[in-house]
């Protein structure tokens, strides 16, 4: 058998030849892989809304959980996610010139508008890491579980902790010592530990210490999951918010209060939303990471000339696709889990 | 065996100076519509709430700004437009069936689901 192949030619096999889509092989398999790549998106983003049909507790609103801005505090609904979605936007743009200037053979722009890409895929990774470590540290407030057994969660402003003030010692605080240091960290602590009691702080050292902080000002509770007197989404507001939050706050029982978030709980909405969010924006920002750290390979190449000795700049493009692609996913992502 | 017959099409992609000020336009024009996109559905988002008589209209709205805001990336920064009519069914259509599909299996047993919550509880 294999004496009668090799005596064939190219004339006689067919082989293929023409392309039905006058495209060459390695684009085709750019676009077979992105097409596998985008059903494990909607695969994700399906399951995602499968979920959140099915949990009964309420699911996050976008505005509600994502409206800080960096330096400038809370009170942004979206903002700084839709400038990470213009930072991704901006940065396509900047590639499909570099894939233009490629195509009229112009090194130089290739290089120009591929290093405006790779800057904007790292301000575009920089932003993420911001909102993940925003999203795990949670806000002051936290969620709170009510009395009758409902979830909050809190908005408002949370007045600062001016100090503890100890009157009882312990192993290491005398009495009459004022602790001004990590007022804040050491009150979230204490506080899922069930260790504050009336006002009263237990310190990790034994000695027990009085809250001098600042009130709050506009607080808002929203139910999360409905208790025996509270019903889903109800909104509970000024003093009473207060009386209710400080009341489980200050009740000296561990776990009534959430801050941020983790794998098993966080203090937006159910379990799952924290997974998920984990899980479909992380996926997300491993693909802008390969793709920025694709881009720089190729770059190198384009610096390199061993495009231009080719005589065409057809990587560029291809790498092109698979980063058109991350910003086409990020499209979807912020609709389903930002907007919606 | 080398085969000096095939076609490199990777050589016939190339386009001229006038050509590319043509295409640099369009880009230009489809980073201004993406932006003013972005910019409205914030708008509606932040200052329409979910509890809104209108929002299961707003919610409708994103989707369908999305699938547009999909569509120019795919066709024009992608240049699946500039494709051939078949190879753009080629990548279009098996995603579509795919995730139509999904959408509903995913609907339906997400009925079957919670009926079965409502029955036995948690």
């Amino acid at each position: 058998m294999a004496g009668h192949v090799a005596e064939l030619d190219s004339k006689t096999l067919w082989g293929g030849k023409e392309s039905p889509f006058s495209t060459s092989y390695g684009k085709l398999m750019m676009w077979f892989f992105l097409v596998s790549d985008a059903l494990t998106f909607t695969g994700l983003l399906i399951a995602y809304g499968f979920t959140r049909h099915d949990v009964q507790d309420a699911w996050p609103i976008g505005e509600e959980t994502f409206n800080s801005m960096p330096f400038l505090g809370h009170g942004y609904p979206l903002l700084y996610v839709a400038l990470m979605t213009f930072i991704l936007i901006v940065s396509s743009v900047t590639m499909v010139l570099a894939v233009e200037a490629g195509h009229r053979m112009d090194r130089k722009g290739v290089v120009k508008w591929m290093i405006a890409t790779i800057i904007g895929g790292f301000f575009f990774l920089g932003s993420q890491a911001w909102e993940w470590s925003h999203f795990i540290h949670g806000s002051e407030f936290g969620k709170i579980e009510l009395a009758d057994g409902s979830q909050a969660i809190v908005k408002g402003h949370f007045g600062e902790i001016n100090n503890f003030k100890v009157t009882i010692a312990g192993s290491e605080h005398k009495k009459g010592d004022v602790i001004k240091e990590d007022l804040l960290h050491t009150f979230h602590h204490a506080a899922v530990l069930g260790h504050i009691e009336n006002g009263m702080i237990k310190l990790h050292d034994g000695s027990i210490a009085k809250i001098n902080k600042q009130d709050d000002h506009d607080m808002v509770l929203i139910v999360k999951k409905a208790g025996k007197n509270h019903i889903l989404n109800a909104r509970i507001e000024g003093k009473e918010a207060e009386k209710m939050y400080y009341e489980s706050l200050y009740s000296g029982i561990a776990n009534k209060v959430v801050y941020g978030a983790d794998l098993k709980d966080n203090e937006y909405g159910p379990q799952q939303y924290g997974q998920f969010f984990f899980f479909i924006t992380g996926f997300h920002g491993f693909h802008v990471f390969s793709g920025v750290i694709i881009n720089i390979i190729i770059l190198l190449g384009v610096v390199a000339g061993t495009y231009h000795k080719r005589g065409h700049y057809e990587m560029v493009e291809k790498t092109g696709l698979y980063w058109h692609f991350v910003d086409l996913v990020w499209v979807f992502v912020f609709t389903f889990f930002y907007l919606i | 065996m080398e085969r000096d017959d095939l076609i490199e099409y990777s050589l016939h992609t190339h386009h001229s100076e006038e050509k590319g000020k043509e295409i640099r336009k369009k880009i230009i024009f489809v980073t201004v519509l993406l932006t003013a996109v972005t910019i409205l559905e914030v708008g509606l988002g932040a200052f329409i709430k979910q509890s809104n008589a209108i929002w299961p209209f707003v919610k409708w709205s994103f989707v369908i700004l999305t699938l547009f805001k999909a569509g120019y990336i795919v066709m024009v920064f992608m240049h699946l437009g500039d494709e051939r009519k078949w190879m753009r069914y080629v990548i279009l259509l098996p995603y579509f069936i795919f995730v139509l599909y999904l959408i509903f299996i995913a609907l339906w047993e997400g009925l079957a689901v919670g009926q079965a919550w409502e029955t036995y509880g948690f």
